[in-house]
């Protein structure tokens, strides 16, 4: 049997010399942190420009949008955008949102930046494999984007590429072709680059934590990143090979997804065999942890981040540690319920409907924990302490509307209609992202050794959570009034009467939208003239609080650190201090 | 800064409710046998959903309205620990689920269980972009044979049909809308000609994709005359929005007038 | 009543050590082969899924050469995964021009592979066979058949390449015996895949007179 020294092998890479070293080829877990945040960032302002023009078509079709006809001449001739370009933008929206905004930044940005230091690593388990992990990601982006430059014009099936319309290439109209190879190339990359970051965050979770740094005493963060971790080591390795034979599809000939007999243009197609229903399956055995990955570190962002707002411990740390575990395993029993209308036995109507609520159970557990936590506690309601308690609403209103379509019955009238964009979105679109400013407001200081303007945090919270409910909380509505998603423009005549619904919608958009640029002008302008940042500002009990704002580049300066208690110790009965970190030796408590 | 935060909380949740009690926006009128069951389904969904959506977010509002970081109190843990917060979920939620699944199995069942009616009228339905075409059997009550080969949209002939070699295809009529008889069960078998698509009358209550290279049966029974939009919902194209039919509910007696006058 | 502060008891869980006994890499390494065992596993699925939907599969491999073929190639493959453990066993031991050759042993198996695998293919597209048809039945098999086994030949090429690089590093003493280890695992993991397609794909669909 082998293994190395007690005391795991010193991953050592000495300092970085020179700027590609220090900046872009780093090793530096920190800095490999901040370039997915960054790429997230940029991510994030791109999807929501997408939304916001697809916003303005839905409410106002026929209008010209400005500069739009500039920008492309083809898809939005004098600034009135044609169907294929709107569809465009949607999956564009879709894919740049789910993969290199809520898989990016919530796990591979704050994750890699904050979970070595708060196991008391010096850096992750593979920082070579770590950055190679992150370009990877990046040329998944860019392929991404090529796709808007190809005369085919870019994908219009949706982030869930169903097919027949996905593989049959251009034979079923504009954004089929060349636009659609690149989309499932560009998530097959992302898919390698996902993988090997999960294994690193496994491996690093597993093996460099410091002396008494067991398990129990794990920052719910860490136990989030690494449920995360395991889940994407096993849904990316699904969806690599469906976007390898939807390619084959394109390239090879082959019909992996196509059957036979089908006419386009009044032209038979080559193609036989295949099964547009093994595309949904393997989509969406990937697909439903997916969205878990992309919640499950905010539900240890806020978790970590509510103790200390609330200042006390969280009620229960191994309920929390429980539902997440239990959330994380039934997320693979339940992608059925994306396909109760799919033409799937409707058997599978039942055997997917029933585990699909059961993680109702845990969910709402810790919803409970959580209001329990905040019950009694002494609240400290900066920036990240409202994102905290307002992600624990909006979580809430997401949840329920799950609830809905759980229900095959119900899916029946509800399925592909705007209630369901409205789930999504706020559970996604809102709670996710509230978990990705929570965290932004919390470790900036950290990150940056420098304090974000609090007046311009608590304003943005203010502006966006009041317009988040503004935007999606309608689609609710528009949901039960049988409004069908995807649509490029509303003609048929029962939903005429609900365009005016859909402007005050787009509205709510670009308001908040807007509201958006103060969070940036303050990440921005603080990074360089905020107030320089102490060591523990919020007096939080995480190990990345005990080394200085920013941390040198080994992190706690070659000592190793010893962790001594759990986290979350705030205010506790007879202690000698209102907070313990977790690093301070151990004092004797009455009890 | 907690207090406002529990106004506007209240505000939110309350504004949000009353559009829901209101029906300001809401399922249009049921005109299907099985519609009651999905809509009394998802009036009990919205129910229990509504009253967790209330409790929850008002609880929130009043945790926060008193936790005061200034005030000199102490921190108080919840009453009773984590165990009966965690027992309450386990048993309501699973009370809860349980019931809304036995009931909604039923009403599953009742659209995808029951076979259909042995009179039921059969109309075949063939989905493609960007249209549904529905085929009548005429007096024969036999569809002719499909020839893929000989599809040609832009010779009328959508469904491919061999009129002069298939006795069965002669008097088969093909029409772009969905023409039924009030109160007749009605057995729709749907196929698509290229892309996934889906066919859906919010006031029928039912929705089903159509799956090329699969032959999908669904039947309902419509319960008041008029006239309703079909609708795609499965994005099949640039077309896609653009994709409806009219499913018109017609008495018997104008129904069988109408169909004799497609078989001239 | 708080549970902190309790005296730290050590145990391999408890921190600042590895708790499973491996090092990292070779850790890392299991999680690699797990994810790409979830890889194959859905190509099998979708061959399968397929496979099952078609009327009009063909059953194309008679004996001779097709499974007599695809034996020897197991057999290649199977030596070499114990070229490979003698290999290891070399690299604990110290025995450093021992473990090289034993490796290059495995490396020599792996090309074999490659090469009457690459013999097969070109036997069988000059029969027809194309990634989009073939001249006995649905055109799925040469589209699945194709893309698992070539998926598999990748593997083993690349990891012949691994080894390679394995080989001469710890030839040169940069590398220890770990990483040896660690390439034998992948090794063998390559070599398991083969043990499923073999059956699945050759023997299920072998025609016997």
């Amino acid at each position: 049997m082998d293994h190395d020294s007690a005391q795991p092998a010193a991953h050592h890479h000495s300092p970085p010399q020179g700027f590609i070293w220090k900046y872009i080829f780093s090793l530096d877990h920190k800095v490999i942190g901040k370039q997915y945040y960054f790429l997230s960032l940029l991510a994030v302002v791109t999807g929501m420009i997408l939304s916001w023009l697809m916003r303005i078509h839905l409410g106002w079709g026929a209008a010209a949008i400005p500069l739009l006809s500039k920008l492309s001449p083809n898809g939005a001739p004098g600034g009135v955008m044609t169907p294929e370009y709107y569809l465009s933008l949607m999956t564009l929206h879709g894919t740049i949102m789910v993969f290199f905004v809520l898989t990016t930044a919530p796990q591979a940005g704050f994750g890699n930046y904050v979970l070595p230091i708060q196991i008391g690593a010096e850096d992750m388990a593979f920082p070579r494999l770590n950055m190679l992990s992150f370009w990877v990601t990046f040329v998944s982006f860019i392929i991404l984007v090529s796709s808007l430059f190809v005369s085919d014009g870019p994908p219009i099936s949706g982030w869930t590429a169903y097919a027949p319309l996905s593989a049959m290439g251009s034979a079923g109209g504009p954004g089929l072709g060349t636009g659609q190879i690149l989309w499932a190339a560009s998530i097959g990359t992302f898919c390698i680059g996902s993988l090997l970051g999960a294994l690193n965050f496994i491996a690093t979770t597993l093996d460099l934590r410091a002396r008494g740094m067991s398990l129990a005493r794990l920052p719910l963060t860490c136990w989030a990143w690494f449920i995360t971790a395991v889940l994407s080591l096993l849904a990316f390795a699904v969806l690599l090979p469906a976007c390898v034979l939807l390619i084959l599809d394109h390239i090879g000939g082959t019909s992996f997804f196509i059957p036979m007999g089908l006419v386009v243009s009044d032209t038979l197609q080559p193609h036989s065999g295949g099964s547009p229903l093994l595309w949904q399956h393997l989509f969406w055995f990937f697909g439903h942890p997916e969205v878990y990955i992309a919640i499950v570190p905010g539900l240890g962002i806020i978790s970590n981040v509510l103790a200390c707002t609330c200042r006390k411990p969280l009620l229960s740390y191994r309920v929390l540690v429980g539902c997440m575990i239990t959330i994380a395993f039934l997320s693979f029993t339940v992608w059925g319920h994306h396909m109760f209308l799919s033409g799937m036995s409707p058997v599978s109507g039942l055997t997917f409907s029933v585990p699909t609520l059961f993680i109702t159970i845990p969910a709402a557990i810790v919803c409970l924990i959580w209001l329990g936590s905040v019950y009694g506690a002494k609240l400290r309601l900066n920036s990240f302490g409202l994102f905290a308690i307002g992600f624990i609403s909006v979580f809430v209103t997401g949840g329920l509307s799950g609830f809905f379509l759980a229900q095959p019955a119900i899916d029946t009238y509800l399925h592909a209609g705007y209630f369901v964009v409205g789930h999504f979105h706020f559970v996604m679109g809102v709670a996710a992202i509230f978990g990705m400013f929570t965290g932004t407001y919390f470790w900036f200081p950290k990150m940056f050794g420098r304090m974000m303007n609090e007046t311009l945090g608590k304003l943005h919270f203010w502006l966006t959570f009041i317009g988040v409910y503004c935007i999606f909380m309608p689609m609710h509505y528009l949901g039960l009034a049988a409004n069908i998603r995807r649509y490029s423009a509303f003609t048929d005549d029962y939903m005429l009467p609900l365009i005016p619904v859909h402007k005050f919608i787009t509205i709510a958009a670009l308001a908040t939208g807007a509201a958006q640029l103060i969070f940036l002008f303050n990440l921005f302008w603080s990074m360089f003239k905020g107030k320089l940042a102490s060591a523990n500002p919020w007096e939080a009990t995480e190990l990345e609080w005990s080394i200085p704002s920013p941390p040198p580049w080994d992190n706690f300066g070659g000592k190793h650190p010893v962790v001594y208690r759990e986290p979350y110790q705030y205010n506790i009965e007879g202690a000698p201090a209102e907070f313990l970190p977790q690093d301070a030796p151990a004092q004797v408590i009455r009890s | 800064m907690g207090k406002l935060f529990a106004v506007v909380m209240v505000i939110i949740t309350v504004v949000s409710a009353y559009f829901v009690i209101a029906h300001t926006w809401w399922m249009p009128v049921d005109i299907s046998v099985h519609g009651p069951g999905v809509d009394h389904q998802l009036e009990e969904t919205m129910l229990g959903s509504g009253i967790l959506f209330i409790l929850a977010q008002f609880v929130l509002a009043a945790f926060v309205f008193f936790g005061d970081s200034k005030s000199p109190r102490k921190v108080k843990r919840f009453p009773g620990g984590p165990v009966p917060l965690v027992v309450s979920a386990i048993v309501l939620v699973g009370i809860e689920i349980l019931g809304l699944s036995l009931v909604g199995s039923k009403v599953w069942a009742a659209i995808y269980f029951t076979p259909p009616a042995p009179d039921s009228l059969r109309v075949d339905l063939q989905a493609e972009q960007f249209a549904f075409y529905f085929r009548y059997p005429g007096p024969d009550g036999q569809f002719g044979t499909i020839h893929p080969d000989k599809i040609s949209d832009g010779n009328g002939n959508y469904y491919g049909l061999d009129p002069a070699n298939d006795v069965a295809a002669r008097d088969d009529i093909v029409v772009g809308s969905l023409t039924i008889p009030v109160d007749k069960p009605i057995l729709l078998t749907m196929h698509s000609k290229d892309m996934i698509h889906s066919f859906f009358v919010p006031e029928l209550r039912i929705q089903q994709d159509i799956v090329p290279g699969l032959d999908i049966p669904i039947h309902f029974t419509a319960t008041k005359t008029g006239k309703y939009e079909i609708v795609c919902t499965q994005l099949c194209g640039l077309g896609h929005y653009t994709m409806r039919a009219f499913l018109e509910v017609l008495p018997q007696d104008q129904f069988d007038q109408w169909l004799k006058s497609q078989s001239q | 009543m708080s549970e902190s502060d309790v005296t730290m008891t050590e145990s391999t869980w408890s921190g600042g050590g590895l708790p499973y006994a491996i090092s990292s890499k070779k850790l890392g390494m299991w999680l690699f082969i797990v994810a790409d065992s979830i890889t194959f596993g859905a190509m099998l699925v979708a061959y399968a899924y397929l496979r099952v939907a078609s009327p009009d599969w063909p059953i194309p491999f008679k004996f001779t050469p097709s499974i007599v073929n695809a034996t020897i190639m197991t057999f290649v493959l199977l030596s070499s995964s114990i070229t490979m453990v003698a290999a290891v066993q070399a690299a604990q031991a110290g025995r450093i021009a021992a473990c090289v050759r034993w490796m290059a042993a495995t490396m020599f198996g792996g090309i074999l592979f490659d090469i009457l695998h690459i013999r097969e293919w070109l036997g069988l597209i000059h029969e027809g066979v194309r990634l989009f048809q073939n001249p006995w039945g649905s055109p799925l098999f040469g589209a699945s058949f194709f893309s698992l086994t070539g998926l598999h030949m990748t593997h083993v090429t690349l990891g012949v390449i691994y080894l390679g690089i394995v080989a001469t590093g710890f030839g040169r003493k940069k590398f220890s015996a770990i990483d040896v280890e660690v390439s034998g695992l992948y090794w063998h993991f390559v070599d398991l895949v083969w043990m499923f397609i073999f059956p699945l794909v050759y023997l299920i669909s072998a025609r016997i007179h």
